[in-house]
This record gives structure tokens, sequence and C-alpha cells, in this order.
């Protein structure tokens, strides 16, 4: 065992009191099973926040370790080091360096891979080394053992001084005899160090560590590296860092590297005692052969294609069974209520909130199929795959390959995929991808690309096996995408790099999808979706029912009555119509409806409309597609519960469908109002513009500047009208 | 000697092999990292002096490439600029 120098002996953890729960933190390699742990520990009882509001740098969850203990668990990004390289691994560090902060951990677990302890273990040492009681998750044992490498567990657990658990987190073997261990708090600070700072260190080290009261010397070495990125130093405090660090002369890369290598001397001692390694197979891991084919030369962008084109068929085709059962079901209700019950309360209930509530159910099956599709290309290990075989492709437009994550799960949603161009290690590219990721169409956009679509394109088969249908939406998201390029295209050329892009990544082993992990993310998502999207719309889809049922003063009551004389009239000169007693139905019908237009449009959401109309008649839009773009400008996804408020008011309530109400509008001409022109139109603002709330908030956490959100909104609602306008002056 | 081959010029700079310059399926040995950031990066993921690669396949398009560390340990992948820092024993 590694003699400790006197002054640097851990000082024993501060007991947590013992009515209150254990929080424990879980920290780990990427692909060391961290994510099947938390879910094993926690199962539903997770609090994951994609959207803002919730907390998303932290993944937390309530885990029962015996009967009447609980713990909070803290799920950590996976990292190498405690030597943060990208935003996603500062998180780490913020919470491990304050041990005055609130959510600092009684103690941590640290799931490491049996197959590859060598590396796991340097940060296992580091975090040891940095005075916090650990316990060992000794994960992937059934690989190790396939992979021939034998460890004697209780002889590790000597040479590391903390309690080690072979486990198997996939399968949850081993997860009991964890949370014996952890509710036990068995935790331990091992009575040695690992590495400490050498001797020449050790005047600057000091200085820190009483300056700053820390409780060792290596977390007073890493004040020294990372202070710059220390959230809670004050501009004092720093400038008596750099003073300190450029007084002593502390050349912090060369530092980093000698520990490294050193930690790894030490780790290869424990291992040779500890660790035997017989290679049953001499062929080459199945892993290895499978990437022969998936990134093949052209077979890999055969496959990758066709993984797309299966995730286009599955959010397209099968989704819409689903789909046009709540739909029909929404409609059916609506119907159903009214028929039975009348008056002003009821109508808010189905024009408002009934119709509102039908725009956010409908999106759950493609929600949840496109999110289930790309947890599952994470799960299995390809999507790093992806990100290899397009780094080079994406180059020229100044994206790197680990931006084709965020843009493909920008098809989903912007909001996770622009959290997720965290792991995007250079600045110029991580803001590129984040800038860009909102013009890839998400799945907000597609039930207004659905409903356009199909309202003016027909369903033509095209060359035996397409449908036009199909093409023309594929055509919208491959704008989408030329946009999202171009843009980047540009952007490289603005932009100046602040330090060099890095691609080093380690290839996850190929493995099945644990469909519970894909099931959670579904539900998450989801969930993530009704409750906050929900409320938006339905709250908006309220607010504008009473807008457009109600008018300022008495100029609805006006308009109703001019509409109705004028009526009266033209029946009266036409009285053979009033023989049959059918023709007068339909004479009635006809003024309700007219009445219904004539109130809509002295409403305020018509007065509303109006205003904004000379800009938007360029571009082929009326004011009711004008109050549709302004909710939109909250969500998106808004816009068809808006079209359906606005279209309903006056209709029957058994025209379910949108697309019915919308195909049953007729211009001042009594022409069809919406035209293939003025979809065509509607389609490309909602293509580029920018209408989305979260992501705007969302870019302006992950950029911590009003700069980059804003740049979006007047770009990207630029792009959408200039586009729109040459589309209606060309084609209207 | 393999780089020897591959470039016509045989400046000093040239000879050096480096991880970036093996050929899909050679193995080699790492001697040291010459690009101080990038090496806390490498060394990190193991790429530590004395430690085996290998190189298993290139991207369809030359690059990243796919080095194999160890005895089949893992899999990293990397940029062509990135590997022609490490340079191997010769």
């Amino acid at each position: 065992m590694s003699t400790t120098l006197a002054a640097s002996a851990p000082p024993l953890p501060v007991a947590p009191a013992a009515d209150r729960p254990l929080r424990i933190a879980l920290i780990g390699n990427p692909n060391s099973g961290k994510t099947s742990l938390f879910n094993q520990l926690t199962g539903l009882n997770q609090k994951v926040g994609n959207f803002p509001g919730v907390t998303v740098d932290r993944k937390s969850g309530w885990a029962q370790l015996a009967p009447g203990r609980r713990a909070e668990i803290v799920d950590l990004p996976g990292t190498y080091s405690l030597y943060p390289k990208s935003l996603d691994e500062q998180v780490i560090t913020d919470l491990l360096y304050d041990r005055a902060a609130p959510n600092y951990p009684d103690f941590v677990v640290v799931t490491v891979d049996a197959s590859n302890l060598r590396r796991s273990l340097l940060l296992f040492t580091q975090v040891v080394d940095l005075g916090l009681p650990a316990i060992l998750a000794l994960n992937m044992t059934d690989v190790a053992a396939r992979h021939g490498v034998t460890i004697d567990v209780a002889a590790l657990q000597r040479e590391l001084g903390v309690p080690i658990v072979p486990m198997n987190a996939r399968s949850g073997s081993g997860v009991a005899a964890l949370k014996i261990v952890m509710a036990e708090r068995l935790a331990t600070c091992p009575a040695g160090l690992f590495w400490w700072p050498d001797e020449t260190l050790l005047p600057l080290v000091r200085h820190l560590r009483y300056y700053f009261n820390l409780h060792n010397d290596y977390l007073a070495l890493h004040y020294a590296q990372q202070y710059r990125h220390v959230g809670f130093l004050t501009a004092d405090d720093r400038a008596h860092v750099v003073e300190l660090v450029a007084q002593h002369g502390f050349d912090a890369t060369a530092r980093q590297a000698q520990e490294t290598i050193a930690r790894y001397q030490r780790i290869n001692e424990i291992l040779l005692e500890t660790v035997t390694v017989t290679r049953t197979e001499t062929r080459e891991p199945v892993s290895n052969r499978i990437d022969k084919v998936l990134t093949h030369r052209v077979g890999g962008y055969l496959i990758f294609l066709a993984i797309l084109f299966l995730l286009f068929q599955a959010v397209f085709t099968w989704a819409q069974y689903p789909m046009d059962l709540i739909d029909r079901g929404i409609g059916a209700l609506s119907g159903a209520i009214q028929a039975r019950f009348s008056g002003p309360l009821v109508r808010l209930l189905t024009e408002g909130v009934l119709a509102g509530l039908g725009g956010v159910l409908i999106f759950i099956p493609q929600i949840a199929l496109l999110f289930g599709f790309l947890a599952v290309l994470e799960e299995t290990g390809y999507m790093a795959r992806v990100t290899f075989l397009m780094d080079k492709l994406m180059r020229p437009f100044g994206l790197s390959g680990k931006s084709v994550v965020p843009l493909i799960s920008g098809l989903a949603c912007a909001v996770p995929a622009i959290m997720g161009a965290r792991t995007i290690e250079s600045w110029k590219d991580r803001m590129i991808t984040i800038f860009v990721t909102p013009l890839m169409s998400c799945s907000a956009r597609i039930p207004v690309y659905t409903v356009l679509v199909a309202l003016v394109v027909p369903d033509a088969p095209v060359l035996a096996v397409f449908n036009l249908r199909g093409v023309v939406l594929m055509g919208l998201y491959l704008l989408g995408l030329g946009a999202a390029l171009g843009s980047a295209w540009v952007l490289k050329k603005l932009l100046k790099a602040r330090e060099r892009s890095y691609f080093i990544m380690e290839f996850p082993v190929y493995k099945w999808p644990r469909w519970k992990n894909v099931a959670l993310t579904i539900y998450q998502k989801v969930r993530a979706f009704v409750w906050s999207a929900g409320q938006v719309i339905v709250a908006i889809s309220v607010v504008l029912w009473a807008l457009a049922t109600y008018g300022p003063g008495n100029q609805q009551a006006e308009a109703e009555k001019k509409v109705r004389l004028e009526e009266a009239a033209s029946r009266s000169r036409s009285p053979e119509a009033g023989l049959v007693s059918g023709g007068d139905a339909e004479l009635l019908q006809r003024t309700e409806r007219r009445v219904a237009a004539a109130r809509l449009e002295t409403s305020y959401a018509g007065i509303f409309g109006r205003s904004i109309e000379p800009v938007i008649r360029p571009l082929g839009f009326d004011w009711k597609i004008g109050i549709a773009l302004l909710t939109s400008f909250a969500a998106r996804e808004v816009f068809v519960g808006t079209m359906s408020t606005i279209y309903s008011v006056g209709q029957e309530a058994d025209l379910g469908t949108v697309q019915a109400k919308l195909r049953a509008e007729r211009g001042p001409d009594g022409q069809p109002f919406f035209t293939p022109a003025r979809a065509m139109s509607l389609l490309v603002f909602y293509v580029f513009a920018m209408q989305c709330m979260s992501t705007l908030a969302v870019t302006y956490r992950e950029t911590k500047s009003w700069r980059w959100p804003l740049g979006q909104l007047v770009y990207m609602t630029g792009l959408a009208y200039a586009a729109a306008l040459l589309v209606w002056q060309v084609f209207g | 000697m393999m780089s020897l081959f591959r470039r016509p010029v045989a400046t000093a700079a040239a000879v050096r092999r480096t991880a970036g310059s093996l050929r899909v399926g050679e193995t080699g040995t790492i001697c040291c990292l010459e690009d101080p950031t990038m090496a806390l990066k490498l060394l990190e993921m193991g790429c530590v002096p004395g430690v085996q690669v290998r190189l298993s396949g290139r991207a369809p398009l030359g690059d990243p490439l796919m080095l194999v560390l160890g005895d089949n340990e893992y899999t990293l992948s990397l940029r062509q600029s990135e590997a022609a820092t490490i340079t191997l024993k010769p």
C-alpha cells in the first residue's frame, strides 16, 4: 500500500444527520453502465428535466435502499477524469469541489467497467484522492469473464481500500448487494492516497489550501488547475489564484500529464497483483467485426440511409393509425358533448379546451416513435458510428461528426438536441451546432406539415414505389437540412475558433438495447411534452377561444344584425327558395355560417389578425392565418390547435378533423381558400421560422448570452419571411 | 520504416512513425505524445506511452480512424490530425 504524507491524510467525512436521507452521487466513464445502474436503483422515481424551468444539469432520483431508508441518487455525466474537457463534465467538478454546498454528496458510487479496469480506475483514484468516501461498483463482470479477465475482488478491495461490489447493471445482478452496502454506509475513504502532488508543488498547493480553507492538498491542486471553471469563486479569488499560479510558475498542462501518467503507473502496480488475463479467443471481438460492416466504405452509408428511411417511415406511416384514432376520438367526444348540452361553458369546453387538447395528444405517437428510435440507436452504440461516418462530411460546413447527433435529435425536438451539443468540446463547433439545430424539422412541425400537405397534395403514387405526399414531406425535411448546413457554412466563415476542435472518443461495444431504458426515455419525453407543451397549448387554446368569441363593445352584435338583415332581404327577394323545406334549412345554415364569420371578424382575435394582415398579405396569408402565426410563436405545435379553434367557431362540431375544417374554408370568390401555392408558402414559412420559446430559452441557457437566441429569432424568421414571399410571389 | 515506402520524400520528419501513418491492420507501441493539450485527452482515454495500438480501420472518406488499444481492449475513434500527434516506437 502506498505510504501517506501525514498532512495529506483525508479528514474523516462529515457524517450526515441520521434522520436526513442519504445523498449519493453516481460517477463513472461513459459506457460504464452508469445509466443502467441509475435506472436499476431508481426505476420510475426519476426527475429529469428537458424543458426550461426544470433542472437539466443533474439527473436525480430516489432509491429505496432498505426498509425505511431512502437515498437520493444523483446521476453525473460520464467522464474519463476529474479534469473536465467539455461543459457536460464541468457539472461534476462544480458538485464535488465545494464541501459546503447543499448538494454535496455523502458518498459516491464509482461505476467501473471490469473489462477495462485500467482506464476506469484513473477516475476512481482521482475521486478518492479528493477525499470523497466511495464504493466501487465493479460492473460488466460478465463481459470481463468472456474476455478472459479474472479479478481477485478480495485482493483488489484490500489494495483500493473501499468496498467493491461485483455486478451486472444490465441484468440487475449485484444491484441488491450494492443497495445493502449503500444502506450500511459502508463507503469509506481509503487510508492512503493513490497519488499526491510532489514537493515542488507543495508551496503553491499549501497556499491555496489555507487560503480557501480546503480539506486536502489534491483539491487545492484542482483549484490551481481549474480556477477558470469553478463557478462559485469570486472575481477576487480568481485574481488571487492567477497571481499565485504565475508566481510559482505552475505549468498546468505538464502537471496534469505527469499526474495522469503517475496514476496509471500506480494502477498498473495494483492490477498486476489482482488481475490475471487469459485470452481465450484469438479472433477479433464481435464488435470490431460488426464495425467492418457498419462503417464499410459504401455499405456504411447505405445502412445509415436505410435506418433514417426506416425512422421516417415509422414516424409518418406507422404513427398515422394511432393519430387518426386520437383525432377521431376527440372529434366524436366533442360532437357528442355539443349534441347533448349547449351554452357558453360547453362551447368553451369543446371549442377551446378539447380542440387544444386534441392538438397536444395527437403528437404523442410520433414523439414516442421518434424518441424511441433515437434511444435505440444510442443504446446499441450505433450513434457513435454515425458520428464517425459523418465527421469528414460535416467538417466543410464548420460542424463536426459530433454535431450529427444533435442534428438528428433535432428531428425530434430542438430542446434536448441543443443540450446534446454539450458533448462537443470545441466552442465554435458547439455554437454553430446550437445555432442551426432549430432549422431541422422537429416533431412540432410534423402536424403542420401533415395537415397542409394532405390538404393540397394529392395521394398519388410516384415512380410506382413512393407516394407524392411522402415525397413532398421528404422535400420539406431536406429543405430544413439544407438551410441548417448552409447557415452553418456561413457561420463557419464568420466565427473565430477559440480552441482546436477534438474528435477523440471511445467506440462503445455494440449491445442489444435495454428495452427498459428505451421505454423510460420514451415515457420521460412524452410526459415532459404533454406537461410543459401541453399546458401552454391548452392555455393558449382557451385564451384564443375567448378572444375569437368575444369582441369589443357591441361591434359583434351590430355585425350580426347587419348580416341577418341582408340574409332576410335576399330570402324575400327569392321566394321560390322558401317553398322547399330542404332549401329553407340550407338557407338558414348559410345564414348561421355568415353570422359566425362576421362575429369572428369583429372579435378581439379578428381585430388582432386584421391589424397584422398588411405584413403577411404578400406571403398569401390572411388574418386567420395571422392569428395562427402569432400563437405559433409560443410554440409551433399550437398551429393546428389554433386553426382548429378558429375554424371551428361556428362550424358543426362533428367536422372533427382540422383538415375537413380547412377544406371547407372558402375565399371571398367562393373557391377553396387553401390553394397549393398558399399552403406551400405557409409550409415553407414553418420550415424556417423560429417559433419556439423553449428553444430560445434553452439556447440562452446553453450559450449564456442573449445574442445567440436573438440571432436565431431574427435570422430564422427573416429567412422564413423571405422564402414564403418568394413562393407566393412566384406561384400565387 | 513503413512510412518510407508511403512517402517518396524521406525527410527526417517523414521517417517518424505515428499512429496516423499506420496502415490498416498494422500495430505499433506508443512512444510519446507530441501535442501537450491533445496529450491530456489522449492520456485520459488510455493512450499511455508503452501501450500497443492497432489501426483497425478508417472511415469511408479516409478520416477519422479507428484505433484499437492494448490487446483488443477497446476502440477509440480519432481524426488523422490527432493520430499524427501520437509517435510510435520505431
